[in-house]
């Protein structure tokens, strides 16, 4: 609470002064399902990139590269729009020992 | 130019070029952001910079939640009713500034207005008519989840019939909403020189290249996109691309487009579904499907889309190189 800014700090009318400040804000904690991603069975056909709703899926020259679990919300679009099934969906609980 | 996938990938490597950022509220699984960042891909590659514009709804209040933006392009929200007149202001403003030669920028700007089926079907008709009529050069992009899903499912003018909604249940009287869903595409496609189109996320190529389409046409344009709420279409997270791609094949949602008044077909499927098939995969027919008048319901929205379709390959035929301006 300390670090608040005071209302005479703020911007007038509450307008947003910076672009993108949402990046801040780590959706991932949200996720109850994980979406793994099978490498081998992968052909970057990109149609998991296209339709994560938060941008989630990183890709490098083309390809694909894993998955940025700091903002994916565990949805699943991901693994039902794979032609080729290489991204499975597992319950959040069976990392949750990996996490600590 | 058709779009290429792979390049886009390469262009749009970091995530934060698209324009709409991670971080951003929406449900999980929501097509309101797959709308969005498809759109704004699109515009960046043909070497546009975009200015939005949003009317209120799911996508105003998720992405825009103070101190938070998840918006790396510049944004404008007025108000829940006119966007469109928003957007138009901006652009006339655009288009004086370049005219006295006070803009030392060589790149176009390009503006998009993103608006719910709220802000568009109902408490934004007249804005968007307005701009319409005016002729400026924007493209306005419906995502229609069919009800007031922000505020916790009201019906609206996109509502289709059966659908349980809290204002129009399904109960002892009604099996829920009476009414047909209003043909917004039509009413656009009313106005003179204006490109209209529907589109939906679960056929991203065809939507793609929609709005390359209505990018590059001289005047308004607008895109009706298909964009299901996970949330109160009563869906499973992940369903919001496959229960729009059965939308297309049950001729729920037709993708067509209407340039200057000629009717084109963009995706023909070679069979087509039952339209109970589409209403079964959906927990908000749930309640209509149990009723025993529940066949009466689905055998008129199967007569209704079986002759909206045949309406269409009429039209497509008749207005076939017959631009009205």
């Amino acid at each position: 609470m300390a670090d608040l800014k005071k209302w005479h700090e703020l911007p007038i009318g509450g307008v947003i002064d910076k672009p993108a400040t949402a990046l801040a804000y780590k959706t991932g904690s949200w996720r109850v399902m994980r979406p793994i991603w099978h490498e081998d069975k992968c052909t970057s056909c990109m149609m998991c990139w296209l339709h994560c709703p938060d941008n989630s899926i990183v890709v490098k020259g083309g390809k694909m590269t894993g998955i940025d679990y700091e903002y994916c919300k565990g949805c699943g679009v991901c693994a039902s729009v794979c032609p080729v099934k290489a991204i499975d969906m597992e319950p959040e609980t069976k990392f949750l020992e990996e996490a600590e | 130019m058709a779009v290429n996938l792979k390049q886009l990938a390469v262009e749009f490597e970091d995530p934060n070029k698209i324009g709409i950022t991670s971080g951003h509220r929406l449900c999980p699984g929501c097509a309101a952001p797959m709308t969005a960042k498809m759109a704004l891909m699109v515009a960046k590659h043909l070497g546009y910079d975009v200015v939005v514009g949003l009317a209120t709804g799911c996508l105003e209040v998720s992405t825009t939640i103070f101190p938070y933006s998840a918006w790396s392009v510049p944004y404008i929200h007025n108000a829940f009713e006119n966007v469109a007149a928003t957007i138009s202001g901006v652009e006339t403003a655009y288009r004086a500034l370049k005219k006295r030669g006070k803009l030392k920028r060589e790149k176009p700007i390009k503006f998009i207005a993103f608006g719910g089926d709220g802000g568009t079907y109902d408490i934004g008709l007249q804005a968007l008519s307005g701009a319409v009529e005016r002729g400026h050069d924007f493209l306005y992009i419906l995502y229609d989840n069919e009800g007031y899903m922000n505020t916790g499912n009201q019906r609206s003018g996109s509502t289709p019939p059966g659908s349980y909604t809290t204002t129009a249940p399904v109960g002892k009287k009604l099996p829920g909403k009476p009414q047909l869903k209003k043909n917004i595409v039509e009413i656009v496609a009313a106005h003179e020189n204006v490109y209209a189109a529907t589109a939906t996320v679960g056929e991203p190529i065809d939507y793609m290249n929609k709005v390359e389409k209505a990018l590059n046409f001289e005047g308004p344009s607008f895109i009706a996109v298909l964009s299901p709420c996970v949330r109160f279409w009563r869906i499973p997270n992940d369903a919001a691309v496959s229960i729009t791609k059965l939308a297309v094949q049950s001729k729920y949602w037709p993708l067509y487009e209407v340039e200057k008044g000629v009717y084109r077909i963009t995706k023909k499927p070679r069979s087509f579904k039952p339209i109970r098939d589409f209403l079964e995969q959906q927990g908000r027919f749930r309640a209509l499907l149990s009723r025993p008048d529940a066949d009466k319901v689905i055998s008129m929205l199967q007569d209704y889309v079986d002759k909206r379709w045949e309406r269409l390959l009429a039209l497509e035929e008749a207005t076939k190189d017959k631009p009205a301006r």
